[in-house]
């Protein structure tokens, strides 16, 4: 894993993509805490670190859409299988690489507030609650767009993919204030969010019939609980999605509030992320 | 040292290999020899650990690959078809980034990296970006890699695919010097590679065995008689007649002749005997003007093609892949009994072009 690790953070470091996602970074933010902070003298890191949150829709796909998919164009995954290495040595290696070219930028905003001290009072421990929360959903879209980046051998795909995901991750809240909140809907959307889970087992295993096992018995729940308990689907969609949603959480993060919960939702989404990287690598392997 | 038992891989419906056993003895240099698509690489890849497989068993050292894959997989080192290398580092970074993964200790990575660079003679490039390397230096980078960790197997896939013959001879050189340290299985088209380098041999066809014995035991086991083309003016029986007396002769077939007044005859010869001077004089006395006189050596191609080729099978598409040439190089694909030795050695030089 240290082998793997140590040779990622390199590559990075000796490519232009580690530094273009840290000087990004960095750039988008020192802009942001000069508006913010300097010129409107807002007290609060939250709005810098906000819309650093959204940049993260165009930098982390950058910096992840070679971490699977290049060894697949040069072959070099067959390799690294050859090696007295676990899959999952291999994942958690590159992601903690990854995760070390994050830790660059995030260093570095940990300074910010102490800056800022000197031309006012500092509430110290919202701000570093934002950096935290930044921090780790940076983490958790990093896992996802990994997963992305191991489901396809073009690094232009990846990227696209992952662009897709984060972009669906961002405007969720807005989408999911738009479904009505009445039982049938809600159902209608769990039925639809069903056929995505079975299409992923599907991709996953690559059996069909893994997948179909896997819609039919979603959707089947889903309808008896319909019949029988109806009231239960009202704003349920609502409920998961808002949930689930990871910049919703990030935002109650940055708010100020150390929400313990939030902080164990994005690292499993996370930890769930590169689980499913892992299996999406030996799965090619049975395949 | 490698145990393989039953085994079959299956991608989707194609039957890439069909229940083959082999076993791989230590400090041997094994040739894994097949046409295109026979299923060496799919074998080298489960071998490794690199491809699950369908149903069968593989164990090397003693350790299931599929079951305790780690402690197995640190007796193996294995050199893809295309090397696996990260072109933007050096070979020094390359190696060590190996020799960690290998899990070789710490203080013993600096001494392997320098020894097998040193083996490899890859120490006035090692600063250089492996991107900037010929295709020669990268295959040594490949084969370096592999001997990191001392594993006791070295597992290469067509190690000379592609490199001029120059490198060719280089990289052979390399392999024979492996062998005598280790147990080297490589896989390869090319014969006269096989010929040279191997000790023995296993040959795949369509992912199945269809032979695995020493080299001379093939040769040996397969024809025990050399070909002998002959074409004399004279009437066809005399010559028979006269052809009688010569020791040596197993038996005799008329070809038809274009040319009128010539007999034209292939006879099959004991591999012991050279009856070629018996045959001149016999003639001689008798006036019997020889218009040709080709000895054909049964040669590990022959062997190899009289495997490979079954009814219904593309024999021209077969041949030509065995030698590495061109189609439309008509002298060899005319010749069915296969090239001769000098043919052979021109081998590795058409590959290049």
């Amino acid at each position: 894993m240290i082998a793997v690790f140590t040779r990622e953070f390199k590559s990075y470091m000796n490519n232009m993509t580690g530094h273009i996602f840290i000087g990004f970074l960095l750039l988008f933010f020192g802009v942001c805490v000069a508006i913010y902070n300097l010129f409107l003298g807002m007290a609060s890191f939250r709005f810098a670190i906000e819309i650093t949150g959204i940049a993260f829709l165009v930098v982390v796909p950058i910096i992840t859409m070679r971490s699977l998919g290049r060894d697949r164009t040069n072959l070099t995954d067959t390799h690294l299988f050859s090696l007295p290495l676990k899959v999952s040595e291999i994942i958690i290696g590159k992601f903690l690489a990854t995760a070390l070219v994050l830790v660059i930028p995030i260093g570095v905003m940990m300074l910010y507030p102490l800056i800022l001290s000197a031309y006012g009072n500092m509430h110290y421990a919202s701000s570093y609650c934002a950096i935290l929360a930044l921090f780790l959903l940076g983490l958790a879209l990093i896992s996802i767009c990994m997963f992305i980046s191991s489901l396809t051998e073009s690094q232009v795909i990846a990227a696209v993919l992952s662009f897709g995901a984060l972009l669906f991750l961002l405007i969720l809240p807005l989408l999911i204030a738009l479904v009505p909140k009445d039982a049938l809907a809600s159902f209608l959307c769990l039925v639809a969010l069903s056929f995505i889970l079975a299409a992923i087992v599907w991709k996953l295993t690559s059996n069909i019939n893994a997948g179909m096992i896997a819609a039919v018995l979603l959707v089947v729940a889903l309808c008896a609980l319909y019949y029988f308990k109806k009231s239960l689907f009202e704003g349920l969609f609502h409920k998961i999605m808002t949930g689930l949603s990871l910049y919703d959480r990030f935002y109650d993060l940055n708010s100020g509030v150390f929400d313990l919960g939030s902080v164990v939702y994005l690292l499993s989404v996370t930890v769930f992320f590169l689980f499913i990287s892992v299996q999406s690598l030996e799965t090619r392997r049975w395949s | 040292m490698i145990e393989v038992r039953n085994l079959t891989k299956k991608y989707g419906d194609n039957l890439a290999l069909d229940n083959i056993s082999f076993s791989i003895d230590s400090g041997k240099v094994y040739g894994l020899l097949g046409p295109n698509g026979a299923g060496k690489t799919t074998t080298m890849n489960i071998i490794t650990g690199c491809l699950a497989a369908t149903s069968g068993t593989v164990t090397v050292g003693g350790h299931d690959i599929f079951e305790e894959p780690l402690e197995a997989k640190r007796h193996i080192g294995y050199l893809p078809e295309v090397p696996p290398l990260y072109t933007d580092m050096t070979p020094s970074e390359y190696l060590n980034f190996i020799a960690m993964a290998k899990r070789v200790e710490y203080e013993a990575i600096y001494r392997q990296v320098r020894e097998v660079m040193e083996l490899t003679q890859l120490e006035e490039v090692s600063d250089r970006l492996i991107r900037n390397l010929s295709k020669g230096y990268r295959q040594r980078v490949g084969i370096a890699q592999a001997m990191l960790g001392n594993p006791d197997v070295i597992i290469l896939d067509e190690p000379t695919v592609g490199l001029d013959p120059k490198q060719i001879i280089e990289i052979r050189d390399l392999i024979r010097t492996l062998g005598e340290m280790k147990t080297v299985i490589f896989s390869s088209h090319i014969l006269a590679e096989v010929t040279e380098v191997c000790e023995r041999v296993i040959i795949i066809h369509r992912g199945k065995i269809v032979a695995d014995d020493s080299l001379e035991n093939l040769n040996r086991s397969i024809e025990s008689t050399n070909r002998l083309h002959i074409a004399i003016k004279a009437d066809e029986r005399t010559v028979i007649s006269a052809l009688a007396g010569i020791p040596g002769i197993v038996e005799h077939e008329v070809i038809r002749s274009g040319e009128p007044g010539v007999c034209e005859l292939m006879l099959s010869v004991d591999k012991n005997t050279d009856p070629r001077e018996a045959i001149f004089f016999a003639m001689a006395d008798r006036r019997f003007p020889i218009i040709t006189m080709e000895l054909k050596k049964s040669s590990l191609e022959s062997v190899f093609l009289s495997l490979t080729t079954d009814a219904g099978d593309d024999t021209a598409g077969h041949g030509s892949d065995v030698n590495g040439e061109d189609d439309d190089d008509n002298d060899n694909d005319n010749d069915d009994n296969g090239v001769d030795d000098d043919d052979e050695s021109d081998v590795g030089e058409s590959e290049d072009e």
